[in-house]
């Protein structure tokens, strides 16, 4: 059997385990061995990956396998990995980790880690699949279990949330549909898998210009793309702890990742010529994200806008198209997945503690929590971009591979863009300093303890990832770039 | 020529059922009586293995072409068959209450003689014989609406039915007699040769989709359906969501290939008015229900129009595509069905807001009603997914994207208001009334036997690819 293959089976074998379990002591048992094997895995695929490169294999996919499903409708599931879902694959594991034990004290454990799993087969299998048909169900297996994690273990508004979500989701999924019917049969390769519809690129331009908008906004409204991403907000506030890293962190990539895999690497002619409608509204994304996040007082709220900002920056610089800035918006899926995760684990620690989100009503945190505020910190200014954090890597490897194209175009939207880094200064600054300084005068506030082991296992284990990633990016630079190297050279 | 009789292998040993079924329902006594439900389960799977021993072998011409049977509608036989064990599994509580339990017998003989005429449908070469197949198949439903006939809905339904059964039957019969007049023959083979597409028999056509439109439930000819489903017992209500429907459908695409294919534009664009309004509207009025079962007659309404995005492009691949989401349909309907029949009858609960906290109360059913929803709005891992995946799939070969556009958005709309009861059973609080009456809930083998079928195919259809394979060999 395909090693990848054992990506999507492990979450199934964790599923059938927590079923089986009694107590609580076994499911969380489960979990942890299970997210720890798929961790260990991802660490061994990265490890293997790498060494076969330098073994000298330019095969554009390794571990390759396919098995024929559907032989009448030419659908068969296939499965491979380049550097960039290598790398993804990594990034999902790291979350569903940590994920598992920022969710040690949830209720009705059971039902909660069934879907959890089930969401992480969804993201697995979109991360490994090569073949359109097993990419398309692997992306709406993840969409449907975040209704039930959110609308029954969620907080606030979490009905309206959780519905909006999903359908603003599966409307999304609607579009891709057809483009992917469109690329299929305008392609007429023989089979769905994404490798040969490359090869043979032979999809005319007038059909191209058509589907292109279908996949690009299908996969970009998991993106977060400007009209489109007002799901975001609501269901990450909404979303319990966990499910808000997963969500944020892995889920949403689901998007930019999909966009480049399928949009640009099938459409390619396409999205040269269709580029700028969207460069348009990815920087309002990057932009608008941004602003939003300034005037927001919920901590969930600002997080949320934050990951629009960013997540239209990995869309805008997909759309730029050179091998630069597409390393970078691989680098930023990478870091803002890490970072965002880092947040929304700290956020739901917090407010597990204070019983508010709103950043008005805290005050002098760092006191009482300091290693909550001090992660807090680190996570805050890996978002702003300092170096030696991740953010810095990406945002900087974006920026410089955007402003290679010389045109006034896009030179303007570059422009506009970097604003973005400004403003996202101005709302963590003004965040971390109202909320974690000055003095603490809450009473009930007073009373609180700081984080337990689990929640500083979640911690320790982001942070490391967040600066791993900004001290030592070139491995990874050179791990996406083959990867994106061999698909923008499919144009 | 006696011979031919006998290689109808399936309508001889459906009618040898039913002849069984009535002389043991005047018969038995007693101890005898107790074991009739089983005895007619035993008997359904029997003439389903019988049926699947005689799938092989090529397609089969008798009485001059009178009767013609091909091995795709042999299929279809099978899975409406299926459908119909599924639905007596279900019934044998329902069966078992007081009122009930004197016609238990005429329930079984009304089922399987519409069965039979469903198998007469597919089977035939002749405009007559379909015809007879189809009144065969209608009369007898319109009683089996009105079978709880206490209870005023269920009457008046059935006299809903039974109107516009009739209603539509003669229109189908005027257009068929334009045909007649302007060919001079009804068998289908001829006709394909001889239509030459004047407008008297585009008139004829017109009749005969109009006619075909009541019987699949599509708008703009389907005010009866509600009332139908709410007033008509609930195991009826499934098996007309299901078996009839599937079979009305499976004869809709033979005829329109085999009969029309000169026509084939002016009824693909029928038809692709029909799947817009039908799709649209039967979303659009399942929205606003709340009576479980008057949105599942709306839910089976709109989802007869993406049985015909199977037919748009006319050729064999779509016939597969419509047999597999009929079948993959038959599976999930019914077990959402299933639930519904078994909380209506230990309760009397129909309500949307009736199942609150139906989940905390009894998860397992809460799970298998679930699990139907999700697979009725093509969720995966579900079947349901691949049922319409394939349906679009053959809709975009034909290069109908546009309705293929209309359609999925469709399919959003479909979600919220699955997604609606699914918010129902796990996230809204329950209230009292509900909570006492889950309490007392529990399930016959019957009921458990059926579940376990209908949950069987909504995870394993569509992930073993198998099936579709099958059907589709089988279809050459």
């Amino acid at each position: 059997m395909n090693i990848l293959s054992l990506f999507v089976l492990l979450p199934i074998i964790m599923m059938a385990g927590v079923w089986l379990s009694r107590t609580l002591g076994q499911i969380r048992g489960v979990m942890v061995i299970g997210a720890s094997c798929l961790l260990a895995l991802s660490v061994w695929l990265t490890v293997s990956f790498l060494s076969l490169r330098a073994g000298g294999d330019v095969s554009p996919m390794l571990y390759t396998a396919s098995c024929v499903w559907y032989a009448p409708l030419r659908i068969s599931y296939a499965v491979g990995v380049d550097g960039i879902s290598v790398l993804m694959l990594l990034l999902s594991s790291i979350i569903v980790f940590t994920g598992t034990f920022a969710s040690w004290r949830i209720a009705q454990a059971k039902s909660y880690f069934l879907w959890y799993c089930l969401l992480a087969v969804g993201v697995y299998g979109f991360f490994i699949s090569v073949d359109l048909f097993a990419m398309f169900m692997f992306y709406e297996i993840a969409l449907i279990p975040m209704y039930l994690l959110i609308g029954v273990w969620g907080s606030g508004r979490k009905e309206y949330a959780a519905m909006k979500l999903t359908l603003m989701l599966m409307g999304g999924s609607a579009l891709l549909l057809i483009g992917i019917l469109g690329i299929f049969f305008g392609s007429g390769a023989q089979t769905m898998n994404v490798l040969e519809i490359a090869a043979l690129n032979n999809i005319p331009l007038e059909v191209q210009k058509i589907f292109f908008p279908f996949v690009f906004i299908g996969f970009g409204v998991l993106g977060a793309l400007f009209p489109f991403h007002t799901w975001s907000p609501d269901g990450h506030a909404s979303a319990p702890t966990a499910v808000s890293m997963l969500h944020a962190g892995v889920l949403m990539k689901l998007g930019g990742y999909g966009c480049f895999r399928v949009a640009i690497y099938l459409l390619p002619d396409a999205a040269e010529e269709l580029s700028w409608i969207f460069l348009i509204l990815t920087t309002i994304s990057v932009v608008y994200g941004a602003f939003c996040a300034c005037v927001q007082t919920d901590l969930k709220y600002i997080n949320a806008y934050s990951s629009v900002s960013h997540c239209g920056l990995v869309l805008f610089a997909l759309l730029m198209m050179t091998r630069t800035s597409c390393t970078g918006a691989i680098l930023q899926m990478l870091s803002h997945g890490l970072m965002t995760a880092l947040f929304f684990a700290l956020i739901g620690m917090i407010y597990g503690r204070t019983h508010t989100r709103d950043v008005r009503e805290m005050r002098g945190l760092m006191q009482v929590l300091p290693f909550l505020s001090v992660g807090y910190v680190v996570a805050g200014l890996a978002n702003l971009g300092l170096p030696g954090l991740s953010g810095f890597v990406a945002e900087m490897t974006i920026f410089v591979g955007s402003f290679q194209h010389t045109d006034l175009f896009h030179r303007v939207c570059t422009l506009l863009a970097c604003t973005s880094i400004v403003i996202t200064a101005v709302y963590m600054v003004r965040v971390v300093g109202r909320m974690l300084y000055g003095r603490c005068t809450d009473e009930h506030h007073l009373a609180l303890t700081d984080a337990t082991w689990d929640e500083r296992l979640v911690v320790i284990c982001l942070i490391c990832a967040v600066a791993g990633m900004g001290l030592a990016p070139f491995w990874l630079s050179d791990l996406i770039g083959e990867g994106v190297g061999s698909i923008l050279a499919n144009g | 020529m006696y011979s031919d009789f006998f290689s109808m292998h399936s309508e001889w040993a459906l009618t040898f059922v039913l002849l069984f079924v009535f002389f043991y329902d005047l018969l038995a006594v007693g101890r005898a009586r107790r074991i009739f439900h089983p005895l007619v389960c035993g008997l359904m799977s029997c003439y389903l293995l019988f049926s699947a021993w005689n799938l092989g072998g090529g397609q089969l011409s008798l009485f001059g072409g009178m009767y013609v049977s091909t091995p795709i509608a042999n299929v279809m036989k099978i899975i409406l068959g299926l459908g119909t064990l599924i639905v007596f599994l279900f019934a044998g509580e329902w069966l078992h209450s007081e009122e009930n339990r004197l016609k238990q017998g005429e329930f079984y003989v009304l089922v399987l003689s519409t069965l039979l005429g469903m198998n007469f449908m597919l089977s035939s070469g002749h405009f007559l014989l379909f015809f007879i197949g189809l009144e065969l198949a209608s009369i007898p439903m319109s009683t089996l609406v009105a079978f709880d006939k206490f209870r005023h809905h269920s009457a008046e339904a059935g006299a809903k039915y039974i109107l516009t059964a009739l209603f539509s039957s003669g229109l189908m019969l005027f257009g068929l007699s334009f045909i007649y007049g302007t060919t001079g023959t009804l068998y289908f083979s001829d006709l394909a040769l001889r239509l030459s597409g004047s407008p008297l028999q585009l008139l004829s056509l017109a009749f005969f989709l109009a006619g075909m439109g009541f019987k699949l439930s599509l708008v703009p000819f389907h005010l009866w359906t509600a009332d139908s489903y709410q007033g008509a017992p609930t195991p009826v209500a499934a098996y007309l969501s299901v078996v009839s429907k599937g079979a009305a459908a499976m004869a809709l695409m033979c005829i329109l290939m085999q009969v029309f294919p000169v026509m084939i534009q002016k009824w693909q664009l029928a038809l692709q008015v029909l799947i817009v309004i039908t799709i649209t509207l039967g979303n659009l009025m399942a929205l606003r229900q709340t009576d479980l079962k008057r949105f599942m007659a709306f839910s089976s309404i709109s989802q007869a129009g993406y049985i015909l995005l199977a037919m748009l492009q006319g050729v064999p691949s779509g016939q597969t595509a419509l047999v597999y989401y009929i079948l993959v349909y038959l599976a999930a309907n019914l077990a959402v069905f299933g639930v519904i029949g078994v909380v209506e009858n230990k309760t009397g609960l129909v309500e949307r807001d009736d199942y609150n906290g139906f989940a905390a109360a009894h998860p397992r059913l809460a799970f298998v009603m679930m699990l139907g929803l999700f697979s009725l709005a093509g969720i995966p891992p579900f079947s349901g997914f691949f049922s319409k995946f394939f349906v679009f799939m053959s809709a975009a070969g034909g290069g109908f994207y546009p309705i293929l556009l209309i359609a999925l958005l469709n399919t959003v709309i479909s979600l919220y208001y699955y997604l609606l009861l699914v918010r129902a059973m796990y996230i809204s609080p329950s209230d009292e009334k509900g909570a006492a009456g889950f309490s007392a809930l529990c399930l016959g083998w019957g009921d458990k036997l059926a579940f376990a079928l209908c949950l069987g195919g909504i995870l394993l259809l569509g992930l073993a690819g198998g099936v579709y394979e099958f059907i589709d060999m089988v279809n050459g």
